[in-house]
């Protein structure tokens, strides 16, 4: 598979190394080229510095080609633009977003976005763990 | 009308006062303390603090009753959220979002923002209309279809000079609508109008055609 990864966070690095290891064709994309840090030595895919919510930028990275797009910067809107650009504007068939803000997210996800919110996430893992005892 | 603004920043402000003397009903939405208090020092209670992103903020703000809802910060993926958010959960009839990167334009229209205004767009038309050899001018943009009102000069020297309307090969999409020639009365050119050097033109085209309609009448 033909993956964009947009930040490359903790969250992005991890996914881009885990699915490079597999065999996928990895492109990162960061504004801040410190951030390729975080991608392992054996990491085979690409890293692209620019920004994801840019039209010009998304191309450069080949999202023309891809098969999937995952927006996981740290700003919520940052990553709701994208995810939607490539959605809609490019026809990306799998489309992945994180939205922090729950109630965010909620819209988004009614709007056709498959968004996933780490709070609500995380917070369901606690109360699961802590009441597991 | 009751109108929402998101972002007090100088935009923001100034839109704000201009929309209470026209005796609008107006809320400004505003992250920083300091900025809420100017507007609370100069304008009275006018402005709300939080994230105009926020569906909570926009709820308590009284969104759904709203009937224009304008988001102005400086960041464009803001707007847009803020602009989304509104209309999609809150039915506001009317968004307007302002627009940093001229490129984001199509995009916001394309996410259903129901008008977007391109800032760098606007100071470079100003610009151009100030520089006195710009060969095109923007005159006025309309509506969706992307429909604008430019003048041209035509220049000593263009390919165009001379020759007749309809020997021009014009963008289907593109009307000339007015022949302005020193001295003499305005007039709306017929197929037989012949062009000459000094002429101004007042055309209708669209943002697609305006450069093959530049060069047309100004290429040499």
């Amino acid at each position: 598979m033909n993956v964009i990864i947009m930040g490359c966070g903790r969250v992005g690095a991890q996914l881009a190394s885990l699915l490079d290891a597999e065999g996928h064709k990895i492109t990162v994309l960061d504004v801040d080229a410190y951030s390729f840090r975080r991608l392992p030595p054996p990491f085979g895919g690409t890293a692209l510095v620019g920004d994801g919510t840019d039209e010009e930028v998304l191309k450069k990275a080949g999202i023309e080609e891809a098969d999937a797009f995952v927006a996981v910067t740290q700003g919520d809107n940052r990553n709701v633009m994208a995810a939607q650009i490539a959605m809609h504007i490019f026809g990306i068939p799998k489309v992945l977003c994180r939205i922090y803000d729950p109630l965010r997210r909620d819209i988004y996800e009614a709007l056709g976005l498959e968004a996933i919110s780490p709070t609500t996430v995380f917070a369901q893992l606690l109360k699961g763990k802590l009441l597991a005892t | 009308m009751y109108i929402i603004i998101v972002g007090g920043g100088s935009v923001g402000y100034y839109l704000c006062k201009a929309l209470l003397s026209e005796g609008h009903e107006v809320l400004v939405l505003e992250k920083n303390a300091a900025k809420c208090e100017r507007f609370e020092d100069e304008l009275g209670s006018v402005c709300v603090r939080g994230d105009g992103c926020e569906a909570a903020i926009l709820a308590e703000a009284g969104t759904s009753r709203a009937d224009i809802f304008i988001a102005t910060t400086d960041e464009d993926e803001d707007n847009l959220v803020a602009c989304q958010v509104a209309k999609h959960k809150f039915s506001v009839p009317r968004t307007i979002a302002r627009i940093n990167n001229p490129k984001n334009e199509k995009i916001f229209k394309k996410l259903s923002v129901d008008c977007t205004i391109s800032v760098t767009n606007l100071i470079l038309e100003h610009i151009e209309e100030e520089i006195p050899t710009h060969p095109l001018i923007h005159l006025l943009t309309m509506g969706e279809e992307r429909t604008e009102i430019v003048e041209i000069r035509i220049r000593e020297g263009s390919t165009a000079v001379g020759k007749s309307v309809k020997e021009l090969s014009l963008p289907l999409d593109s009307i000339l609508a007015l022949v302005i020639r020193n001295g003499e009365k305005p007039r709306v050119p017929t197929a037989n109008t012949i062009l000459e050097a000094d002429d101004r033109i007042i055309a209708l085209t669209t943002t697609d055609s305006e450069e093959a309609l530049r060069k047309e009448l100004t290429g040499s």
